[in-house]
């Protein structure tokens, strides 16, 4: 747009170019270590990458190798069942949190404290936590046995068939507080005047949350979707700490699988079809939330 | 030669052509408003001259030296904004002296520099005070003050009135305008109310769709304006506009107006308004509030006040006037009676209709015609 | 969060205030459950704990198991406890938070008050990388540190995720300052302030609150993980997180359960002293996270 501007002495060049040469860094770091990576990983997954990287090109011989795997096929099967419990049982307990939060509580910050501080550990310690409290040797199970109740038993952890749903435990303690606090956010967002014209319209309190209430919170649970989706995707630490993918391969998840591929099973070429697969779901989940998000704001 | 001239300057976004080829010049001294509704351009064109954004083409000069590529320090202005921009984390001598700080000005000079100017606006006790501890008047005289320390060659004003409510409003822009008096400055002024534009100025110009539609001194803004959007823009409330048709009674010219009754008023044209030319076409008849009379309330200076009986429809009493609206050529009009004026919504009332004031504009360029 | 909403409208009776207040305090237990397992447990000997009396206070108080935790568990092949590690924990997130901290305000600070043509898509592009799974990048990061010679250290650890940062930090100081008033910018460039100026006397005086956001979420980000850890480091720089890991999964010897409850809290420790102390600005970090501002 400076077309008319013609002569300008070196030091204006350098005024006008300086905010993007503060830019420069960071897109240069973003463009070879994100995108460029993404590229480099995406071309390993056509080759026939073993131990190390290696160039010599197999098409799709990879994914087929990927999807003919039982431990995918279990990776998959987990992260489904795994993703869609986690999403939707921190989506309930969010929003029944927040709601009961929302009446008037006495004690609010300090409750609103206590739901939320498991954030901010790591999930290698929530791991550790749960791993021995569900531990049927000294847990739980341990425990209510001791308490004279000799024929309780809780070996979820130990049971291929149920160890996931451990996962799925300590993975909601962990984050269910925060989709409280987005829906928490949300509800307070919302017009007291039109709570008012509906009470005045005759609405009980069931109704006036599942009519007017609930539908405005549309964007707290689509940002409280995108959030857990994708956290559900990258899952790892808390598996490794839980459970350690086992017992035997019961909860491995995509990214437990693409760790051990690459680095322990030696199979790099595999282990980029799979991180490939991780990356294009997340993708189908955050770009077009990303788009959407930025385009409002123009 | 104007002491800030704008020569045919454009501004374009991408194919979006925002500011139409304007040629304004200023002279030293002038305080021109531009006006007009949001999006008519004049906050682009007050950027423009701030260097704030960059002419597309065309030529914007300050004391005969043109301003492209000079980067908005470099120019000499100073600018009051809309939301004051006084910089939070600085108190308001901090704020005041920060354009001379800038410009290399030694502390000494700069301290003295703030205490005249905070004495000229009577803000000296505040000068240690943050923005956020000031209320909102308090707020637009130091934003004034920080302009008016940098003693630059023209002042440019963006909206500075309208974060303010309705009483300060009024106050400071009698204050502004007692400043300019007393200081003889350069100012460029924008605002989307007309008032502050008549009251303040001394040449507006009206803008509308990236065009300037008028330039001009209040008066002539006020009683010949350019165009239909300029006299329905300026004036509150605003001029009557209702189709008429010119013909010729006893050699004169007169304009037809149908009443709501089905009948038809003739009101002849003023000397001073030529209609030559125009006989036999129809026209919009365009006439302020305060030219629509009871009769005792007519100017008495004007030659040419007309008395046409018409029906009543609303009374507006408004303390010091009575607005009556009626029906003139199918279109609602309004007059401006005095307060105590007997009249009642549904009579038959004879108005006076003062046509020294009346114009003309043309039903299809929206030109004004006489 | 200031103003209530809808409990100035909802009103409940006293039987259901009662359910309300029941049914939160039940949750509070639930979610203080495990953090009192840790405790309580963490402070008594191990036969109590093999005994079933997980639940229990100690009934013999033992500060032993965070000696031991500290300096003289096995991690690995050493018996240094995790002292080493948490230093090496220390060691990587300062810097790496400072980094990416001011990098994330100039970046802000550029594409919402200098923006040029194309800005959207360079946000855009560094957002995505926020979220996209780091296995994608795992391999060719493997083999560019050792390229730079940083394979297994510290500073290896920082550069890391001083990379990876860099998208949130700059999504934070964006959001944030696309709320301050483009017209305080321009009348610092009328009153003849440059870019730098500009950012160092106006914006980062105001940059506060932000500024707390973000550092706040660095460094749990940081502090918290695991897989950049796992995967680029060495026994010698390994971070806290990964060494509480080995502690917990070593398979050597009898299981000390009370000597790793006091491993994980000292992995936790300083996160949760955060959330303590600032636990306002870290709910508003995690909001900003899930991308609005």
């Amino acid at each position: 747009m400076s077309s008319n501007v013609t002569s300008r002495r070196a030091d204006d060049w350098l005024r006008d170019a300086l905010p993007k040469i503060v830019l420069s860094p960071s897109l240069a770091i973003v463009l070879v270590f994100v995108y460029g990576f993404i590229l480099f990983t995406f071309y390993l997954s056509f080759t026939d990458s073993r131990i190390l990287p290696s160039y010599g090109l197999v098409g799709w011989e990879n994914y087929w190798k990927l999807f003919s795997l039982r431990a995918w096929g279990i990776a998959i099967d987990n992260v489904l069942i795994f993703g869609s419990l986690y999403i939707i049982i921190c989506c309930a307990l969010g929003l029944a949190l927040a709601i009961l939060l929302d009446q008037k509580i006495r004690a609010e910050g300090f409750i609103r404290t206590v739901y939320l501080y498991p954030m901010a550990l790591s999930f290698i310690v929530t791991g550790t936590a749960w791993k021995w409290f569900l531990d049927p040797g000294i847990g739980l199970q341990a425990v209510v046995q001791s308490w004279g109740w000799e024929s309780f038993t809780f070996e979820w952890i130990k049971d291929r068939e149920m160890a996931i749903y451990t996962i799925v435990i300590a993975a909601v303690w962990q984050t269910s507080g925060f989709v409280m606090a987005m829906f928490l956010a949300g509800l307070r967002g919302i017009d007291n005047e039109v709570l008012k014209a509906a009470q005045i319209d005759g609405a009980s309190n069931w109704a006036l949350y599942r009519r007017i209430v609930i539908p405005q919170l549309r964007p707290a649970f689509m940002s409280a979707f995108v959030v857990l989706a994708h956290m559900a995707i990258k899952s790892y630490d808390l598996v490794i700490a839980l459970t350690g993918g086992g017992p035997g391969t019961a909860t491995e998840l995509p990214a437990t699988f693409m760790y051990s591929y690459t680095f322990t099973r030696n199979q790099m070429g595999i282990g980029a079809a799979s991180a490939t697969i991780m990356l294009m779901s997340i993708a189908a989940i955050m770009v077009p939330y990303i788009w959407s998000e930025l385009r409002e704001k123009k | 030669m104007g002491f800030l001239e704008i020569r045919n300057a454009t501004k374009s976004y991408g194919a979006v052509k925002v500011l139409h080829e304007t040629d304004i010049a200023v002279e030293e001294g002038e305080f021109l408003v531009l006006v007009g509704p949001s999006g008519c351009g004049k906050s682009t064109l007050l950027n423009m001259i701030a260097g704030l954004e960059e002419v597309t083409s065309g030529d914007i000069a300050i004391k005969g030296r043109s301003m492209n590529g000079v980067r908005p320090a470099d120019r000499n202005i100073a600018m009051v904004f809309q939301s004051y921009a006084l910089y939070p984390n600085m108190n308001v001598g901090q704020n005041m002296a920060f354009g001379l700080e800038m410009h290399g000005i030694p502390k000494a000079e700069r301290d003295k520099a703030v205490s005249q100017v905070a004495d000229l606006l009577q803000i000296s006790h505040l000068l240690d005070r943050k923005p956020g501890q000031l209320s909102g008047g308090q707020r637009q005289r130091v934003a004034m003050g920080r302009a008016l320390v940098r003693d630059p060659d023209v002042f440019l004003f963006d909206e500075p009135l309208s974060n303010l409510d309705a009483k300060l409003r009024v106050d400071m822009r009698t204050e502004i305008k007692k400043l300019h008096q007393k200081l003889g400055t350069t100012i460029v002024y924008v605002t989307h109310d007309q008032i502050e534009a008549l009251t303040l100025s001394t040449r507006i110009a009206v803008m509308f769709g990236g065009h300037v539609q008028q330039l001009g001194t209040p008066k002539e803004i006020y009683d010949n304006p350019a165009n239909i959007f300029v006299a329905g823009f300026m004036g509150s409330p605003s001029m009557n506009l209702f189709p008429a048709k010119v013909t010729t009674e006893n050699g004169e010219a007169v304009a037809k107006v149908a009443l709501a009754d089905g009948t038809s008023a003739t009101l002849p044209f003023a000397q001073e308004r030529s209609m030559a030319g125009h006989e036999g076409r129809d026209i919009i008849l365009g006439i302020r509030p305060e030219a629509i009379t009871d009769e005792d309330g007519a100017d008495r200076n004007s030659k040419a006040i007309h008395r046409i009986e018409a029906r009543v429809e609303v009374t507006e009493p408004a303390g010091s006037d009575t607005f009556v609206v009626s029906h003139l050529g199918g279109k609602e009009v309004t007059g401006r009676f005095r307060a105590d004026v007997d009249v009642r919504a549904g009579e038959t009332f004879p108005f006076a209709i003062n046509m020294e004031k009346a114009v003309a504009f043309d039903p299809e360029t929206e030109q004004r015609i006489g | 969060m200031a103003s209530n909403a809808s409990s100035q409208v909802v009103r409940t009776g006293a039987g259901s205030r009662f359910v309300i207040y029941t049914l939160l305090a039940i949750f509070c237990l639930y979610y203080l459950l495990p953090l009192y397992v840790m405790v309580v447990n963490s402070l008594k000997p191990l036969s109590e704990i093999q005994a079933g009396g997980m639940m229990s206070l100690p009934s013999e108080w033992t500060i032993a198991p965070w000696a031991s935790a500290w300096s003289t568990a096995q991690i690995g092949v050493a018996a240094t406890g995790l002292k080493p590690y948490f230093l090496n924990s220390i060691l990587m997130v300062v810097p790496a938070v400072a980094i990416s901290t001011v990098l994330g305000a100039l970046n802000g600070y550029v594409l919402t008050k200098w923006r040029f043509r194309g800005d959207t898509i360079v946000f855009g592009l560094l957002l995505f990388g926020c979220f996209i799974p780091f296995q994608m990048v795992l391999i060719p990061m493997a083999r560019m540190l050792g390229l730079m010679g940083l394979a297994g250290t510290v500073p290896g650890l920082v550069f890391v995720h001083l990379v990876y940062g860099i998208g949130f930090s700059t999504l934070y100081f964006r959001n944030y300052y696309q709320q301050f008033p483009t017209e305080l910018v321009r009348a610092a460039m009328i009153d003849g302030a440059g870019f730098f100026t500009i950012f160092r006397r106006i914006m980062l005086p105001s940059s506060g609150p932000i500024a707390v956001v973000c550092i706040i979420w660095q460094f749990t980000n940081i502090w918290n993980d695991f897989l950049f850890g796992a995967s680029f480091s060495d026994f010698d720089s390994q971070p806290m997180t990964v060494a509480l890991n080995n502690l917990v999964q070593s398979s050597t010897g009898v299981k000390e359960y009370n000597v790793h409850f006091a491993g994980a809290i000292m992995a936790a420790l300083p996160t949760l002293l955060v959330y303590v102390v600032a636990g306002r600005y870290f709910v508003r970090g995690l909001m900003a996270g899930s991308v609005k501002g």
